[in-house]
């Protein structure tokens, strides 16, 4: 195996790294303010990729505002699903919730389902994120550096919303102790909203690159990217948001250099993916950036 | 209250079977319309309900289809079809699409001898050793020689790489004879990768492929995969001839890949252009203006599935399983949507294999094998 | 309150089973194939859930694994009794591996070897699994889920592959189904309120302390992981003799998704919830065909929508959830000591009224 190879290997990596961890920061977001694992969260993509497809196809409203409008949606949706299903049960064992979140889960699937088919469509791709540059021997699509920076962006305010500002800090306290913070009058549901809206948002982009990346939009296209981003937001330390990207990255990564090393493995692709995790958790049991906080 | 309701109740339904007239012939429609293989139910479905819009009755009694979700699991299909047959009454089950799920329902439907035909159940295992299950479609073995050949005298391809769904029994059979065939002919098989189903990257699949240097890549996988990895492929710089099977026939494929699936080569059923019968333009012709699309390979035999029940009802003259079954063996040059179909005693079916080509953004005939 | 009075309980418990057993004969006898079919999968889906609810339930541990262990139990039992014949004939990609092709044991024996593999497997599972805790335990054993079924889908000679396995004789009957589903509560039952079980509930509770009482943490955690995949490990074997073919993707994570979903809505830690909620969910599911279905109603056509019977199921879902937050049942158990009182207090509100 030659350098360029490898480096080419290791661009298409990167690029499925960054679509997983993008997913995997929301992902890690709700769980940490709410100890939640919302499994409903992989089917936001879908929702996101449905709503710029229509805006697009349908209302042909050009890509900048038909993009916006998915994200925007799929925030409010996922404020909606928290008032909704999550809410309500706040008090209750958590698990309780974990079952909505999978019921909402499959809802959002069969609704699609019924309501536009499950025939998959074509994503229309705007130009500025087609075609791929051409360095020596190696081939870098566009839409990869797209990916990266884009992540890269988003992980950066992420990270500023959640260290430096007033919502931020109320978001930290209320991953440690959501009683005491209401005791000091934060309004916590609101910072709860807001915390879904923000991980939405994140996915509504992370499901509109994937639809660029891989451009079939139907009723379960969430499922797979939300298994695996649920996998990565674990591996780097569920709650941790800059844990998220890295093990959106490694499990990318991992998945990718495996079949291109060794093809003959490649039918047992998602299986050593998930041996890798196994293996990074035995080691070391709260992920990568995980805290050593008590149960 | 309740009496005064029940009473209404049993007058309407009274009051509709007088209006019908004569009992409907009730067929079970089982179909995975959720879950993972949902689309192909739902292509399914469009086909069976285009065919009973021509062909509403048989021996003048009105059809009906029962449609029975299997949810695209093995659980559900044989609650399902044990539904039709149990409390539905139906005499004869058009489906399941999936082989596995064809088997777990065939399992039953023999065991209770109601005749069962599917549309696109390609697995030789399906009707191994089954008396009552049928399809319409080719089996896989037919279909991966034909496609090996395809390979070495069409695209004069010494050296071929394959790419495969591993978890799809469809895929892995094709695969399996593709390589067989290939291989005795001389062939080679530089390079064999695979995914599973719901991957939707396939770059380090591809550049392994690409640093093989094949002539001809066979991805004998479903329209979503191949047009994705003729996306990735080309976007690569990888640009071999690519072959596929059946899976790809649907306007989805040329949606999806664009112009980048331009070239790809398949071995299916039919060609629009190569439909001569009355029936067979009926049925096309409708289908397009119900549902604004092109004709798929899904639909089409669903098609044929149905139309070859209906014929051989009207043979049977009667709605005995039993006679339905007979019936049905003794198909023989029926003229489907899919072109002459025969059927063989071991549910199996004799037809033409055509082999199309995306070209200007259509499927255009290349050319038809008996296999 | 009238006090437990076991040698009563255990009269009543005898009584309603041979009830039961009643029931399932006049059904064997009247009822139609499509009816036992899910009385069978009703009593699977039991066996399932009381296990399953073992685990997740009593010992607390909160882990995504019976699709792994459903697909070893029905690999296993399944490799056993399929007749060689059958093995050469659809094994067509690539011919079963010696000596598995020649091995054929009867349905019983090969229940009990799905069993045992299942559980050995569960031991050795065990010893990695439990250095992780909370939401990591369950990712882990989602894990091991997956890894099972891309390896069931890779080794082609011995599992077919995803063309699996088919042609299973249709061993699984009422009597098996529903023996083997009355023999696993009767056990799991008996385990939890041995001292087992309360050391069970205790790491549940709390950990720490439990281990500060002196219970070996890690040794009661395995030994319900081993219990609860012995089981799984027969219901595998019984699913599989029931649609006479199974294959990978039989047992993917949506089955252990469905288990949760039952064990949660009947009450996490109830057993008697499991079993309410896996006879209601599995039979809500056939019933809820009927949206599916034209249906004519004075003349108002409703046309059926494919595809409504899922969502209608996440819909009630999550009403469940929402009005019964803790599951059904609770924490809670059948007691006979609770329906006496309560037949008792009825009779005592009648008398007044009157």
């Amino acid at each position: 195996m030659d350098l360029s190879f490898a480096t080419q290997q290791v661009i298409y990596g990167l690029t499925l790294g960054c679509l997983y961890g993008l997913l995997a920061i929301g992902y890690t977001m709700v769980y940490g303010v709410l100890r939640l694992i919302n499994f409903a969260h992989g089917d936001l993509l879908m929702v996101s990729a449905y709503v710029a497809f229509f805006g697009i196809i349908i209302f042909s409203l050009p890509w900048p505002v038909a993009f916006l409008g998915a994200a925007i949606f799929t925030a409010v949706i996922g404020i909606l699903i928290d008032r909704g299903a999550y809410k309500p049960i706040r008090k209750s064992p958590r698990i309780s919730a974990l079952i909505t979140a999978i019921g909402v889960s499959f809802l959002l699937e069969n609704l699609a389902l019924v309501l536009i088919g499950g025939r998959p469509k074509s994503f229309p791709i705007p130009t500025l994120f087609n075609g791929s540059l051409s360095i020596g021997e190696l081939k870098v699509p566009v839409l990869s550096l797209w990916i990266l920076s884009l992540t890269l962006v988003l992980l950066v305010i992420v990270i500023g919303i959640v260290h430096k500002t007033r919502i931020g800090m109320a978001m930290r306290a209320l991953s440690r102790d959501i009683e005491t913070v209401s005791l000091m009058g934060i309004d916590e549901n609101r910072v709860i909203s807001f915390t879904f809206a923000l991980g939405s948002i994140l996915a509504a982009f992370g499901g509109v690159m994937w639809c660029m990346r891989y451009p079939a939009v139907e009723p379960f296209m969430g499922v797979i990217p939300g298994l695996k981003a649920f996998v990565a937001a674990v591996l780097g330390g569920i709650g941790n948001v800059t844990g998220a990207a890295i093990g959106g990255l490694i499990l990318g990564l991992a998945e990718v250099l495996i079949v291109a090393i060794q093809p003959d493995w490649s039918g047992y692709r998602d299986a050593i993916a998930f041996c890798i995790m196994i293996v990074i958790l035995l080691t070391r049991p709260r992920g990568i950036m995980g805290e050593n906080l008590p149960d | 209250m309740a009496r005064i309701v029940s009473l209404t109740l049993t007058f309407v339904v009274l009051m509709f079977s007088l209006a019908s007239g004569k009992e409907p012939i009730n067929l079970g429609a089982l179909l995975p319309m959720t879950g993972s293989v949902a689309a192909f139910g739902q292509m399914g479905w469009d086909g069976f309900q285009t065919a009973r819009k021509i062909q509403p009755e048989a021996l003048g009694r009105p059809v009906e289809l029962k449609l029975s979700d299997t949810k695209s699991d093995k659980v559900d299909s044989a609650n399902a079809v044990s539904r039709l047959i149990e409390k539905e009454k139906v005499v004869a089950i058009l489906g399941e699409m999936i082989s596995g799920d064809t088997i777990a329902a065939g399992d039953y439907a023999e065991r209770a001898k109601i005749p069962m035909i599917s549309p696109t159940a390609t697995n030789p295992i399906v009707t191994q050793g089954k008396k009552y299950i049928f399809r319409v479609c080719f089996i896989d073995p037919e279909q991966g020689r034909v496609g090996a050949k395809l390979a070495l005298e069409n695209l004069k391809a010494k050296t071929a790489a394959i790419i495969y769904d591993i978890s799809q029994d469809y895929c892995v059979g094709l695969k399996t004879f593709f390589q067989r065939e290939f291989t005795q002919s001389g062939g080679k098989i530089v390079s064999e990768t695979m995914f599973k189903t719901g991957d939707r990257d396939f770059t380090p699949q591809l550049s392994r492929i690409k640093s093989m240097n094949p002539e001809v890549i066979y991805a004998p996988i479903y329209y979503t995969e191949c047009a994705l990895i003729a996306k990735q492929a080309r976007e690569m710089g990888l640009n071999v001839p690519i072959l596929a099977g059946d899976g790809v026939q649907a306007p989805e494929f040329i949606q999806l890949g664009g112009k980048d699936v331009e070239g790809v080569y398949f071995t299916t059923h039919f060609h629009e252009d190569m439909v001569d019968n009355p029936l067979a333009k009926k049925y096309l012709e409708l289908f397009k203006k119900d549902t604004g699309k092109e004709l798929d390979a899904f639909a089409a035999q669903a098609g044929d599935a149905y139309f070859i029940l209906i014929d051989a009802i009207n043979r049977a003259g009667s709605t005995d399983p039993e006679k339905i079954r007979n019936a049905i063996v003794e198909t023989k040059d029926f003229n489907g949507v899919t072109g002459k179909i025969t059927m063989k005693p071991d549910g199996n079916a004799i037809k033409a294999m055509v082999v199309s080509k995306v070209k200007d953004g259509k499927f255009a005939y290349v050319t038809t094998i008996m296999p | 309150m009238p006090d437990e009075n076991p040698k009563r309980d255990k009269f009543l418990t005898f009584i309603s089973l041979s009830f039961l057993l009643c029931f399932l004969w006049y059904a064997d006898n009247h009822f139609s194939n499509y009816t036992l079919r899910i009385l069978n999968n009703i009593a699977i889906f039991i066996i399932l859930a009381v296990s399953y609810n073992l685990i997740n339930g009593i010992t607390g541990q909160f882990s995504l694994e019976p699709n792994a262990f459903l697909a070893v139990g029905a690999y296993t039992s399944a490799i056993f009794t399929l007749s060689p014949e059958e093995k050469l004939r659809s094994f067509i990609i690539e011919p079963m591996a010696w000596p598995l092709s020649e091995i054929s044991l009867s349905f019983p024996a090969s229940l009990v070897v799905a069993g045992v593999v299942t559980a050995f497997m569960a031991l050795l599972m065990a010893i990695p699994v439990f250095r992780v805790r909370g939401d990591y335990l369950a990712i882990v054993t989602l894990g091991f889920g997956e890894v099972i079924q891309v390896v069931a889908n890779n080794i082609v000679s011995v599992t077919n592959g995803p063309l699996g396995i088919k042609g299973l004789a249709p061993h699984t009957n009422i009597w098996w189904s529903w023996g083997i589903c009355i023999f696993t509560v009767l056990c799991v039952v008996r385990l939890v309120n041995s001292s087992y079980g309360r050391a069970m509930k205790a790491v549940r509770e709390d950990e720490t302390a439990a281990m500060a009482m002196g219970i070996n943490a890690f040794r009661i955690k395995t030994l319900a992981f081993t219990f609860s995949a012995f089981f799984e490990g027969v219901a595998g074997g019984l699913l599989a003799h029931l649609i006479t073919t199974i294959s990978p993707s039989l047992f993917t994570f949506l089955l252990t998704f469905n288990l949760l979903i039952i064990i949660v809505v009947g009450g996490l830690g109830s057993t008697t919830g499991a079993i309410i909620s896996a006879v209601l969910i599995t039979w809500g599911g056939e019933a809820l065909r009927l949206v599916e279905e034209p249906i004519s109603v004075l003349g108002f056509e409703y046309e059926g929508i494919p595809g409504m019977r899922m969502v209608l199921f996440s819909l009630i879902l999550i009403f469940v959830m929402l009005f019964a937050r803790s599951g059904l049942m609770g924490r809670n158990e059948f007691r006979w000591a609770i329906l006496i009182n309560w037949l008792k207090r009825r009779k005592t509100s009648e008398a007044k009224n009157q």
